[in-house]
């Protein structure tokens, strides 16, 4: 990839939505950080997951095992498993954008939703790396930054009850939840899901109901033939906004 | 200190997941039986995070302010607001519930 500098790097298309999706990706990092020291992680441990895991939906699910008592191997297990989906991210842009040498390894820890996305939806092939570097450097650098944000005012707060903030890990999960919800067959799995978990709460230790649900929808993905890139939509769709109600999503741009 | 041992992990197999799709030859993950199973997997993880969220506390299922949370949360969603004014709905709602005093 020829390295060329603004102005013109600006006036790709691809660059200033991979910038755009960077802050509006890069701003809900405060919440991570918040919820992540209330949860019980220290500073360090938060910036660790931010950094080296770099995958919102994993990062929210280790922390939001260990909020809810689970051990650290029910922490790592559901964030590994959330963590799948960035596998068949990374073989869609190893055919898009061949990096070869030191840079396949640096793409491979920008392979998250929204680099996929912003990449997989350009049609140019200079567009599409440009797109993927930018949204993945972009995200990389504002969503530690404001990680660190929300960790250290979130360690400010006191009791995280008086302030709602375990309403807020609800709701983070839900806004990561709800973009995938096109459709009939999502909601179904969602729903599934939803029951098994309720159903082995009571049985078996924190964290553990997580990861019999994941157990449950591999085998409703193994069985059924739905759309192949069911619930691979990223968390905020770079596109939104140019193509209402339709999602650029992954696998549709040639 | 053991809490650290299971997040370097989390973040080792996190970035071997993403490794692996650069490494293996495409037509190995092109399988789109392995593309569904991330897919569906990721629907059911989240949908199994927001209810344990919701309503475990323990190994005991307890309705309190967080269901408040829940629904606040699902309104500003269906409002299409963006991810923050989500979260803080679902904050905001569930400590003024507390506030009103249903814990």
């Amino acid at each position: 990839m020829p390295i060329t500098w603004p102005p013109k790097l600006l006036r790709s298309p691809a660059v200033r939505v991979g910038l755009s999706i960077s802050v509006a990706t890069g701003l809900y990092g405060v919440s991570f950080g918040a919820l992540s020291v209330t949860s019980g992680l220290d500073f360090w441990q938060t910036m660790a997951l931010s950094f080296l895991l770099f995958s919102g939906g994993s990062q929210f699910a280790f922390i939001g095992v260990v909020a809810g008592g689970g051990s650290g191997f029910a922490a790592m297990g559901a964030a590994t498993l959330l963590g799948m989906r960035n596998g068949i991210y990374g073989m869609q842009l190893n055919v898009l954008l061949r990096p070869r040498g030191w840079r396949r390894y640096a793409a491979a820890q920008l392979t998250i939703d929204e680099s996929t996305a912003t990449s997989t939806g350009q049609s140019d092939p200079d567009e599409q790396h440009r797109g993927f570097w930018a949204a993945g450097i972009g995200i990389l650098v504002l969503w530690n930054v404001f990680t660190a944000v929300g960790a250290l005012a979130g360690g400010a707060l006191g009791d995280p009850k008086q302030w709602g903030l375990d309403g807020a890990a609800v709701a983070a999960f839900l806004g990561l939840l709800w973009p995938r919800l096109k459709g009939r067959e999502p909601v179904a799995i969602a729903v599934v899901c939803a029951l098994a978990t309720v159903l082995a709460v009571p049985f078996v230790p924190a964290g553990v109901p997580i990861l019999i649900a994941a157990v449950v929808a591999a085998v409703i993905g193994w069985l059924s033939h739905g759309r192949q890139d069911e619930g691979l939509e990223p968390d905020i769709d770079p596109y939104a906004e140019r193509h209402p109600g339709q999602h650029a999503g992954t696998g549709g741009a040639t | 200190m053991s809490l650290w041992v299971w997040l370097l992990l989390a973040c080792l197999f996190a970035y071997a997941w993403k490794l692996v799709g650069y490494l293996l030859p495409a037509s190995l993950l092109q399988n789109p039986r392995m593309s569904r199973m991330a897919g569906t997997m990721t629907i059911g993880l989240l949908a199994s995070l927001t209810i344990v969220n919701t309503l475990a506390s323990g190994q005991a299922l307890v309705p309190d302010a967080r269901l408040g949370a829940l629904a606040a949360a699902a309104v500003a969603l269906f409002l299409r607001a963006p991810f923050l004014v989500v979260v803080l709905a679902g904050a905001g709602a569930a400590a003024l519930l507390r506030l009103g005093g249903w814990n």
